[in-house]
């Protein structure tokens, strides 16, 4: 038995995958299907979604904001913005993690450094992940 | 002097062949365009589906009802009018039709005593409702050809922010629904308030009791709070996609026409070209004969 995940961006589906577990952050924290799963639907929050494949192989993929939908032993994952780590400039996220940094130096409550921030931590742990 | 007609004859010809080669290149272009837009509103429906579902799965498990794009106004003072049109021409009746449906929208919204605000996609709009001195509230470009999902959230959040600050209290949408490659037609369309989630439910096709229970992270409304303004842009992506697949749709028939005029044209042009080039040399040849004539009896 496997899940069957789908990973949906409004513009296309960018990835379907079989999996034997997915891991992902909600507003309450993590949480890992399994399948045969209840059915449940969560909002993300920026963070990598890791997805257990069947071989043992595991894929990491930067989400930043969206849902998680899972019914049976389908998981979708809707999300506006959603990077397979093949696709992640490294050096763009490095600069962006740099820039946000810097903004918050100077202003520790600028709450949207400190998000784009995180995202840039996202994707460069996404990407650094599959170098290893 | 003889042939005077024939050149302006064949220069008038050749400047014809030219604009034929020009719209036969344009109806080339705008037929693969319409195929990619088709493939990309395609792509565009599996988001839009699950996002309706996950809708189907809350009225399920009978989320608070209560959302600021939901609100319905007792009274509508104020209607905002989102209006899809094109940046570039040569697309038939494209344009103007939807431009005309939404003024007579207008019309009818300010004869009931209803303030107008105007949210324009395309060059073309803008510039028909600027020229008769509308006020418009905002304009886009750029985004009509091969929109883009961050397009649609531009506009999603200036419609929303006017809806949710209570400055309109109904959007209306008009934009050219694409049916198929031969079809096309104005939609106008109840934007926002949404219909209510059980109606949206219901519009997704599955039956809201027959789903199973589902738990929802932090809660039904919390997602409901997330999700809704996903929803609305979505709904105008989609409005987009399908915009820019009738724009392209009508570039093409419009450019098929213009074509088959042209060759027509020619047709009828080098046929008096002939005329006239036969009636030349008529003339030169009773002038010779003429003259032979006249040196003979002179002689």
């Amino acid at each position: 038995m496997s899940l069957q995940v789908e990973l949906v961006s409004p513009e296309e589906v960018v990835l379907t995958t079989t999996a034997s577990m997915v891991l992902v952050r909600t507003t309450d924290g993590d949480i890992a299907f399994q399948p045969g799963h209840v059915p449940f639907v969560g909002v993300l929050l920026p963070e990598r979604v890791r997805i257990y494949g069947d071989d043992g192989d595991t894929q990491l993929i930067a989400v930043h904001s969206g849902f998680v939908e899972v019914s049976g032993d389908k998981v979708a994952i809707l999300s506006d913005v959603a990077e397979l780590a093949g696709d992640i400039d490294t050096d763009r996220a490095t600069a962006a993690a740099e820039r946000a940094r810097a903004a918050l130096v100077e202003d520790p409550d600028d709450t949207e450094a400190a998000a784009a921030l995180k995202r840039a931590e996202v994707r460069l742990t996404v990407a650094a992940g599959t170098a290893i | 002097m003889p042939g005077g007609e024939e050149r302006i004859l064949r220069r008038r010809i050749s400047s014809v062949q030219s604009t034929k080669k020009i719209t036969r290149a344009m109806e080339l272009i705008a037929a693969t365009r319409v195929v990619k837009a088709q493939q990309r509103a395609h792509a565009a429906r599996p988001y839009a589906n699950r996002i309706t579902s996950v809708i189907e799965d809350l009225a399920a498990a009978g989320a608070a009802t209560e959302h600021a794009l939901l609100r319905q106004s007792e009274e509508i003072r104020r209607v905002g009018y989102v209006v899809i049109t094109s940046d570039r021409g040569l697309a038939g009746p494209y344009n103007s039709s939807v431009i005309r449906a939404a003024e007579r929208e207008i019309m009818a919204g300010t004869r009931e005593g209803r303030d107008y605000s105007l949210i324009l996609v395309g060059r073309k709009g803008r510039d028909y409702f600027r020229f008769r001195n509308y006020r418009i509230d905002a304009s886009f470009e750029g985004m009509s050809d091969t929109p883009r999902y961050a397009d649609a959230r531009r506009l999603s959040e200036e419609v929303s922010g006017r809806f949710i600050s209570g400055e309109v209290d109904q959007v209306i949408l008009v934009y050219m629904e694409f049916i198929s490659l031969g079809s096309q037609k104005v939609a106008v369309r109840r934007f926002l308030p949404l219909a209510t989630i059980e109606e949206i439910a219901a519009l997704g096709g599955g039956s809201a009791e027959a789903r199973a229970a589902f738990e929802f992270e932090p809660s039904p409304s919390g997602v409901l709070e997330v999700l809704l303004p996903r929803y609305v842009e979505s709904r105008l992506f989609s409005a987009l996609l399908d915009a820019a697949a009738s724009e392209h749709a009508n570039r093409q028939r419009a450019m098929k026409a213009a074509t088959d005029n042209a060759e027509e044209l020619i047709v009828k042009l080098t046929r008096m070209m002939n005329r006239a080039r036969q009636d030349a040399i008529t003339t030169e040849i009773m002038e010779i004969v003429g003259g032979a004539e006249a040196l003979r009896s002179a002689g």
